[in-house]
């Protein structure tokens, strides 16, 4: 699998990272590589095999429906970059 | 007690020397407090907490002069940097958390402050966990107490709890926290002549530690010796209603399970480990080790675990793409760094994210958001949730079979600083023997077992069935007997000093 330059520019922009014109080339080259390597995962026959989403065996608990948490916004604001008036701020929004 | 003999005691002889009052928990604290600025050069702690440690052996001390002493009382511990600490700094060793002070505790290290444990300070990793080296850390490298004889180039501990691994093997403190995704307790345990213990997911709670890849994080301790890992994991584990993967079951006295019977049992050696081109004294340790396990009474018995070659791939695509989820909330609005001048909400993202993020960083994240992207969803992501199904089916035919599964922990020991930089693969390629565990949730542990021709340690990996820690811990503790390993070639001057 060779991921071009293209296709990398639209997975950073999908992951929300910005990389800079001159560093598509180099990112692409050790994307495609290992890529590559995983692709040998298709030699494996899974025909009928389910996919395994968690390690343990067990179903998620139920729990009762209230609230265990909260009424602490000093707290959930303290480490925020920017805030203002009991709320996170951030850059206007242009569409 | 002189101040060198203190930072020489392991968890369980410091325990013991506290409640027999030969020293107190202050003197235990000193010792390694003046043992971490002597060691600086290790680069092993990025925070260190000499006054919450002073007041934590302040009450230590008043506790066991009442006869009130708890399970860890006064042990002093370094705590992997990934665990959210309430107000002391939490980094993962990213630019990006910058400035983060969590406003609360994870539910591990808070176990351990209730069994009276005191905090010494953070120790270094990889960042956010993602590494073999401890060289991908926004707060430069680790160094590995270890040099290779006649050769003093500094060498890297493993990782990514490479700061862990390194302040035990130094003797900073006498354990240290650690996380374990694809092998980050066992792998640096084995570089830095330690024992790293991972155990079953879902043992510890997950709650408050940074996220890495959610199906595959667990938190495990590493120590110098096997029981004083089956102490701390008494400590930490348990249930816990934070972590919806928690799970309930009974704590069990993993120390009583050094002293279990092993006549009769069963070791299973996996043949697909024995990989091509393996090195030849890694080979001979192994051998040497069923050897050891034999002379305990256990039967070795040559299994097949056929997947095997393909965990490490499938590993490279389930743990990017949990990853790319996890950290997609490092945006610049809640926490952490925020880049200057984005003048727009999108545009503030990108380029926050993009200088926030290490270069290693940044490819799990973009192989991560590939993977899952649409069209290739079913091509990599489920395809290699099927692979893991069948590497935990390997597992669960051959524990049939045997009753432990024992191998070598990695390929190679410890190398140079710079060293395997310039191709990420060959860097995953260490986590070859400690990823397939990983991904059936399996518990693991490193026991270090001898060391090359070079000097440097060298460790064993046994894998045990599910949730049966202690039939591990036994057998650890078995090799760990027959070893003799001595881990006195690590000192804290080997760092710039």
């Amino acid at each position: 699998m060779s991921l071009d330059k293209a296709t990398v520019a639209r997975i950073a922009a999908l992951a929300r990272i910005r990389v800079a014109e001159e560093d598509l080339d180099g990112l692409a080259r050790e994307l495609s590589n290992i890529m590559g390597w995983i692709e040998q995962l298709n030699a494996v026959d899974t025909e009928g095999v389910p996919p395994m989403s968690r390690a343990a065996d067990q179903k998620l608990r139920w729990r009762e429906d209230k609230v265990t948490d909260g009424g602490i916004p000093e707290k959930v604001l303290a480490n925020a970059p920017a805030a203002k008036d009991g709320f996170f701020t951030v850059p206007k929004v242009i569409e | 007690m002189a101040a060198a003999a203190l930072t020489d005691l392991t968890i369980a002889e410091a325990r013991d020397g506290l409640l027999a009052k030969e020293f107190s928990a202050r003197e235990l604290v000193e010792a390694h407090l003046k043992a971490m600025e002597a060691g600086r050069g290790l680069n092993a702690f990025l925070t260190e907490t000499p006054e919450r440690a002073l007041a934590g052996a302040e009450e230590a001390d008043t506790r066991i002069a009442a006869g009130e002493a708890r399970a860890l009382e006064g042990v002093p511990l370094g705590i992997k940097d990934l665990f959210c600490t309430e107000g002391v700094a939490t980094t993962a060793a990213s630019r990006i958390l910058e400035g983060f002070t969590p406003p609360y505790e994870s539910t591990v290290t808070r176990n351990l402050w209730d069994a009276g444990a005191v905090m010494l300070g953070k120790t270094n990793l990889d960042e956010f966990a993602m590494g073999s080296s401890n060289t991908t850390s926004h707060f430069g490298p680790v160094e590995n107490p270890w040099r290779r004889k006649g050769d003093n180039r500094p060498l890297v501990p493993g990782g990514s709890s490479g700061g862990s691994a390194a302040a035990v093997a130094a003797h900073l403190c006498p354990g240290a926290m650690a996380t374990d995704t694809g092998g980050s307790i066992r792998q640096p345990a084995a570089f830095c002549g330690v024992v790293g213990l991972k155990p079953t997911y879902g043992r510890c709670s997950r709650y408050g530690i940074v996220a890495f890849a959610s199906s595959l994080d667990q938190a495990g301790p590493i120590t110098r010796t096997v029981r004083d890992g089956a102490i701390l994991l008494r400590s930490m584990a348990g249930f816990d209603a934070r972590d919806s993967t928690s799970v309930q079951r009974e704590v069990p006295d993993f120390e009583a399970a050094l002293a279990r019977p092993l006549k009769g049992l069963k070791v299973g050696v996996p043949k697909e480990y024995r990989v091509d081109g393996m090195d030849p004294e890694i080979d001979a340790l192994w051998q040497k080790g069923i050897e050891w396990l034999e002379d305990a009474g256990l039967e070795a018995v040559e299994i097949g675990l056929p997947h095997t070659q393909y965990a490490l791939p499938a590993y490279y695509i389930l743990a990017p793409a949990e990853a790319s989820s996890n950290l997609a909330r490092y945006d610049g609005v809640r926490y952490g760094h925020r880049a200057e001048g984005g003048s727009e909400l999108l545009d503030m993202y990108e380029v926050t994210r993009g200088e926030g993020f290490g270069a290693e960083v940044r490819r799990r994240i973009m192989i991560g958001t590939y993977v899952l992207s649409a069209g290739y969803y079913d091509a990599y992501y489920l395809k290699a949730q099927k692979v893991r199904t069948l590497i935990a089916r390997d597992f669960a035919a051959a524990f049939n079979q045997v009753d432990v599964i024992l191998t070598p922990t990695a390929p190679g020991a410890a190398f140079a600083i710079g060293e395997k930089e310039d191709d990420p693969i060959s860097m995953y390629l260490n986590d070859v023997f400690t990823v397939p565990a990983s991904l059936a949730g399996l518990p693991g542990i490193s026991v270090p077992a001898g060391t090359d021709g070079d000097g440097l340690p060298l460790g064993l990996q046994l894998v045990a069935p599910s949730f049966d820690e202690e039939t591990m811990i036994a057998a650890a503790a078995a090799i760990e007997a027959r070893a003799g390993f001595d881990g006195g070639g690590a000192t804290a001057a080997g760092g710039g000093a």
